[in-house]
């Protein structure tokens, strides 16, 4: 009886070991071009190949650099702000609108219209690209944020749908009793089904604000010059600038800045990135 | 199946309401759009002179000029590679993870930490990274005794592109299995211990079966996202006059836009990868329809 316990025990011990081992050399790939990131950031740039990972002297200059008037890092960070919080308030105003009416409202058509919505998740965006631009071209918006900000409050296959799921898990009873109480659709959805639903709005709104933010095709086509741009370009932009510069360590500042918000709300909203995936996929 | 509520009398205003913004996206962001870039692949436009008729000339070209063959070639060979790759590794990481064992929730933070940060400001370290003489992989490897390799260059670039992609999608993939691995009953485990099922088999037997709505759905985005990837490969394969030693087709369609100003040529190669995705998406249905479990 004893002999076969230990040496399941033994093999638990073993496997453990080895996910362990696997876990941590997986990780340290994962996190290396982090770490690289923000050690170059603060190494001198006469260093700035140096395989050391602590900078010896570290220096501060990187991050100062980035407020010179060529760079404008300022003005670079705020206009990738202000588009994606616009962007994100538009998705999540109109997707919730549309996912509302999917879930709680019967109508005519409802179910080939929000299937015609699913098809267009796998239109890629560079054949919806072409003619926007040309249109945003005549309205003569080319250079201004308008165009990265506008298509977002026209809905979203995307948002919609992940909306819809959660939306449809809200009890029957709920819209039922609001009814015999009087409440009309708009506030029954406004007072019953927003409140409700935060946990998928919160998804919602750290996608839009992360693609957004993280997008590099869009505002390369509509706002291409530095530095009434966005960060990705901007940064795309001193790559070529920096590098033959031998000024890699101020991209990397540069990079370091343009990440750390995002990953300070991700180590903090977590759950919400993670039940967001989990939700987009499982529930079909 | 009929649900939700009747709307009454004037609400029906409220209902068209609601839904305009999505219907106005739908008729001019999606469908408008679609349509604008077909009846653009049949025309000679440039945005300075007036459109002419090509009729055929731009699809002709898809397959006659090289520039446009070879970026068609490099997208099915980087997405041949890149999704299953991404499957693969995202459902390595999610069994790992899936173990009982402590620090499972910091591991799959630092797992998903590439997947929250930009593609643009991460190719910027890859690329210190890949270098040939100064880069980080090379001395790493040096320290083990390889000769340095040219990472970048032509004869291993789509290599170094697909394992940043990979990297930078592993995140998303893990949670997706993850989140398909704890739907599994733990009882069908139990049940084959006590059958005398090893590991492995329990793993392709159980696991696997029961896992293939997961493999499917990410087969399904990996897919999707592998024919609009863009910024890293944008990042790492730049080169001095605007190319690329690595053009892909969304690559070859900023190309021809937006620097050589040929409208209907790009369109026509936009029209192409919808159609080549569309068929991949058509086929992966077939498949679900043969092959995945729903319980």
């Amino acid at each position: 009886m004893n002999k076969p316990f230990t040496s399941k025990r033994t093999s638990k011990w073993i496997s453990d070991l080895v996910t362990y081992i696997l876990l941590i050399a997986g990780a340290a790939i994962m996190t290396l071009p982090f770490l690289w990131m923000v050690s170059t950031s603060f190494k001198l740039p006469a260093n700035q190949y140096s395989k050391v990972i602590i900078p010896n002297p570290a220096t501060l200059n990187n991050f100062r650099e980035l407020f010179s008037v060529q760079i404008n890092f300022p003005q670079l960070f705020y206009n990738s702000f202000l588009i994606s919080f616009l962007v994100t308030v538009g998705q999540l105003l109109t997707c919730s609108m549309a996912a509302f009416v999917f879930a709680a409202v019967r109508f005519r058509f409802r179910n080939l219209l929000f299937i015609l919505l699913l098809i267009t998740l796998m239109i890629p965006t560079q054949v919806t690209l072409i003619p926007n631009f040309i249109l945003f071209k005549y309205l003569h918006l080319i250079g201004t944020k308008l165009p990265l900000i506008l298509p977002a409050f026209w809905g979203g296959a995307f948002g919609t749908f992940l909306l819809r799921q959660y939306f449809l898990t809200i009890p029957r009873d709920f819209l039922d009793a609001a009814r015999v109480d009087g409440a009309s659709l708009v506030q029954i959805y406004w007072r019953i089904y927003l409140p409700l639903a935060k946990p998928a709005l919160a998804a919602l709104a750290i996608f839009s604000f992360y693609g957004a933010w993280n997008d590099l095709l869009h505002p390369l086509v509509y706002l291409p010059s530095v530095p009434n741009t966005t960060l990705t370009v901007g940064l795309a932009f001193f790559q070529q600038q920096m590098v033959q510069g031998g000024k890699f360590t101020v991209l990397m500042a540069g990079a370091l800045i343009s990440i750390l918000p995002l990953v300070l709300v991700f180590f903090f909203a977590q759950k919400q990135f993670i039940e967001g995936i989990a939700l987009s996929g499982l529930k079909r | 199946m009929e649900y939700g509520l009747k709307p009454l009398g004037r609400e029906r205003f409220w209902v068209v309401f609601l839904l305009a913004p999505t219907l106005i996206g739908l008729a001019f962001g999606a469908i408008g759009s679609v349509l604008a870039t077909i009846a653009l692949s049949f025309m000679n436009w440039d945005l300075f002179t007036a459109p002419t008729w090509a009729g055929l000339k731009n699809y002709v070209a898809l397959f006659t000029n090289p520039a446009f063959t070879k970026a068609l070639f490099n997208t099915i060979k980087f997405s041949a590679v890149y999704v299953p790759g991404v499957v693969i590794a995202s459902l390595f990481v999610a069994m790992l993870l899936n173990r009982p064992i402590r620090g499972r929730a910091f591991f799959r933070t630092l797992y998903f930490l590439p997947a929250v940060t930009s593609a643009v400001a991460t190719a910027l370290v890859w690329n210190m990274i890949y270098g040939k003489d100064t880069g980080l992989l090379n001395y790493l490897l040096e320290l083990a005794g390889v000769q340095p390799v040219c990472w970048l260059c032509t004869q291993n670039i789509m290599f170094a592109v697909v394992i940043v992609n990979i990297w930078g999608a592993i995140g998303e993939g893990m949670i997706i299995f993850l989140a398909g691995l704890t739907a599994i009953p733990r009882d069908y485990y139990e049940a084959a211990t006590v059958d005398g099922a090893n590991g492995f088999q329990q793993f392709f037997r159980i696991t696997l079966p029961l896992l293939t709505p997961s493999i499917f759905f990410l087969t399904l985005i990996a897919t999707i996202n592998a024919f609009q990837a863009y910024d890293y490969i944008y990042m790492l394969t730049r080169r001095g006059q605007g190319d690329s030693s690595f053009p892909v087709v969304v690559f070859s369609i900023y190309r021809n836009a937006w620097n050589f100003f040929n409208y209907g040529g790009a369109s026509a190669q936009a029209i192409e990868l919808a159609i080549i995705v569309a068929l991949l998406m058509g086929f992966y249905f077939w498949l679900e329809r043969r092959y995945v479990v729903y319980e």
